[in-house]
């Protein structure tokens, strides 16, 4: 019997491991390698939408797309005034009715960067929110690579660190971290009960902070990551709006519904 | 003045007749369960991909270049094309739900035994054409997954041997999966397939009323007649059994708009997040997973790696897969129990049962990940125990011990 109990833990133990976490390699102290820094989205919060808005305008629409939203409905959803709008995030001839589409060409980046940036509209929905954040704020210093810089998330990504100058310099260091026995708890000495520790590199760390601090570039790509996901699911808050009066008239029907049948079920012997 | 018209009309076509015999007074048995409801919710679904299929086709693009796009415009410029669209797609992975839990009924409480054959088979069809409706639909948004898994399902064709490959290209119509593979697929899912769906579907109902529904006892009820010639042991459809099915679908709607205004995607279930990506043919995804509705046969197709002299493993694998689709058909005779419910049928009829249900489950959930030693072991295993249970149901049908079945049904 004990025998069975160990195959079968075996058993499930490969047919549920997983291969490697969604943010390749990825190491915090928070979370552990592979995985994810968590984030929820908040597309009722407007002043972090405009603000996610207003970064990503600034940084990355001069490669990234966002083909399949009109600037009119960003502006509106956004709360955005649309004389401001077209003022301030409107570049070129474009009007307020038209698809964010980028002038650059799709040939000519791929030469750049080695791949054309792909577009955004629905980054989020396709990735994830936990991987986008974690993917912006995982950038660091690496010589081997042809911009200086390499992506602990996306390993030799094409794309630079553009938000450099406001995160500063980030190195991949090593770190000593308590030792994780293997039942999932701390290492201590069983003499001391001194904490043991270890060894373990893939750390991020901010040698040299940039135009604002760790913690403010953290947040500000947490309104871009917001931008971004509202981006991808533009209907979210009305749907979900919608839905809750959807589902109040269905229980209403159904209890009503159940009235009836129940009066009907008594005729039944 | 209208009892005029009515008669004018009866004098010509059976009017009044067909809606008795139909839908008023069609004698519905007492006793039947919840499982008995997945076949009304069916109709209520057929029914919304019908109508949210029409109003996705006004704005749709059937092209390669455009279908993609196409989607978008649907979710974000056309107004509430974003109901439309989800409700389109819960519902296909709402059909798919239903439909097996309607066919596993059938086999729980024998619902294909004798005079119910040519129902059975015309349900076995009209899951057939769904099957074929469900992928043909997958690939119309032509995101990764869409483009990716009709290149896998499609290159299944390729593998038959001598004529394979031309008979492949001929269906593409093309080298590769291509825009032209697009519009031949649009054809069929929205003119071919669900008018066939419609017929089939019609013929189902006209056959159950011909025959006459069944229940959990597996009772005849048409044994017992009162002097009209009705069953003593049924109601009249209307309304015990109408107000039985509003409440069964105020019930549904409910799952199914939480699911629609809430969670959309269903994890991933319901739409998956590689299709957010346009489909790229240079761009294979790292493990291709068809629609969760078919993972069961798509464990089955890989679970088979070996060649048997010139037949490849692939076109082995193909033919278990249509293997395991066509044995259901055969069931109402392979049964050969003189009981039809699972409650009077013995014991190994209900280990058989459970078994089937079990490798089903785990042959989906083998389907979803990507495979490995193990996973294509456990995969073998529960192969030949779903195939086990139907070339060994005429054997334990037979031997077993059954209980006896009462002559009238008594409401528990």
């Amino acid at each position: 019997m004990k025998f069975l109990i160990v195959i079968l833990f075996i058993i499930s133990f490969k047919l549920f491991s997983a291969e490697g976490g969604p943010c390749g390699n990825y190491l915090s102290e928070d979370v552990a390698m592979g995985l994810c820094e968590e984030f929820k989205s908040e597309h009722e919060n407007k002043a972090s939408l405009q603000r996610g808005a207003k970064l990503f305008m600034n940084y990355c629409y001069g490669c990234h797309s966002l083909k399949y939203a009109r600037y009119n409905r960003v502006a509106r959803d956004l709360g955005i005034p649309e004389d401001l709008f077209q003022k301030n995030l409107l570049f070129g001839d474009q009007k307020m009715g038209d698809l964010m589409n980028i002038g650059m060409d799709q040939s000519e980046s791929k030469e750049w960067f080695g791949v054309a940036p792909p577009d955004l509209t629905l980054e989020t929905s396709l990735r994830g929110e936990d991987w986008v954040y974690t993917y912006l704020i995982s950038f660091y210093e690496d010589e081997s690579r042809p911009f200086g810089v390499n992506n602990k998330v996306y390993e030799n990504v094409g794309m630079p660190n553009v938000m450099g100058n406001l995160q500063g310099i980030q190195k991949s260091v090593c770190k000593e971290v308590p030792k994780i026995a293997d039942n999932g708890g701390i290492k201590q000495d069983p003499l001391t009960g001194d904490i043991i520790k270890e060894e373990k590199c893939g750390f991020l760390d901010i040698s040299k902070e940039g135009e604002v601090s760790n913690d403010e570039f953290k947040n500000s790509m947490k309104d871009l990551t917001n931008f971004l996901s509202y981006m991808s699911d533009p209907i979210k808050e009305e749907r979900e709006y919608i839905g809750k009066f959807v589902i109040l008239y269905l229980l209403i029907f159904t209890i009503l519904s159940y009235l009836l049948y129940r009066e009907f079920k008594k005729d039944v012997h | 003045m209208l009892t005029k018209l009515l008669n004018w009309v009866d004098d010509r076509f059976p009017l009044t007749d067909t809606f008795e015999r139909h839908l008023s007074k069609y004698p519905a048995p007492i006793g039947q369960n919840i499982w008995y409801l997945a076949g009304v919710l069916l109709i209520v679904v057929l029914v919304i991909q019908l109508i949210s299929g029409i109003w996705l086709l006004m704005n749709y693009v059937p092209t390669s270049e455009g279908a993609f796009a196409s989607i978008q415009y649907i979710m974000r410029d056309v107004d509430y094309g974003w109901v439309i669209r989800y409700m389109h797609t819960t519902g296909a992975s709402m059909f798919f739900l239903l439909i097996y839990l309607h066919m596993f009924r059938g086999l729980l409480y024998g619902s294909y035994q004798k005079p119910r054959e040519l129902l059975w088979v015309l349900g076995w069809i009209t899951y057939i054409i769904l099957v074929a409706e469900g992928f043909t639909g997958y690939v119309l948004p032509w995101g990764q997954m869409s483009f990716w898994a009709a290149q896998v399902i499609l290159s299944l064709i390729g593998s038959i041997p001598v004529f394979g490959e031309e008979l492949l290209t001929w269906i593409r119509g093309d080298y590769l999966i291509s825009g032209i593979t697009l519009s031949r697929l649009f054809a069929f899912h929205v003119v071919l397939l669900p008018l066939a769906l419609i017929a089939v579907v019609f013929v189902h109902i006209i056959a159950l009323h011909e025959v006459g529904s069944n229940n959990p006892e597996g009772v005849d009820v048409k044994k017992h007649l009162d002097d009209d010639g009705v069953p003593l042991d049924s109601v009249p459809f209307f309304p015990y059994d109408v107000v039985k099915d509003l409440f069964a679908i105020g019930v549904f709607l409910i799952l199914f708009c939480f699911i629609l205004f809430f969670f959309p995607d269903g994890g991933g279930y319901f739409i998956e997040y590689i299709n957010y990506e346009e489909a790229n043919n240079l761009k294979t995804p790292e493990h291709i997973v068809p629609a969760w509705y078919y993972t069961p046969y798509y464990a089955m197709l890989r679970a088979i790696t070996f060649p048997i002299g010139p037949l490849t493993a692939k076109f082995l694998g193909f033919m278990v897969m249509v293997a395991a689709m066509v044995i259901i058909a055969l069931v109402p005779w392979l049964d050969r129990s003189p009981v039809k419910s699972i409650r009077y049928k013995g014991i190994y009829s209900k280990i058989a049962l459970f078994l089937l249900v079990f490798s089903f489950l785990v042959l989906g959930y083998l389907g979803m990940v990507a495979p490995n030693p193990l996973r294509t072991t456990l995969a073998q295993v529960f192969t030949a125990l779903y195939f086990l249970y139907f070339i060994l149901m005429p054997f334990y049908t037979k031997y077993e011990k059954c209980k006896e079945v009462p002559s009238r049904i008594k409401v528990r």
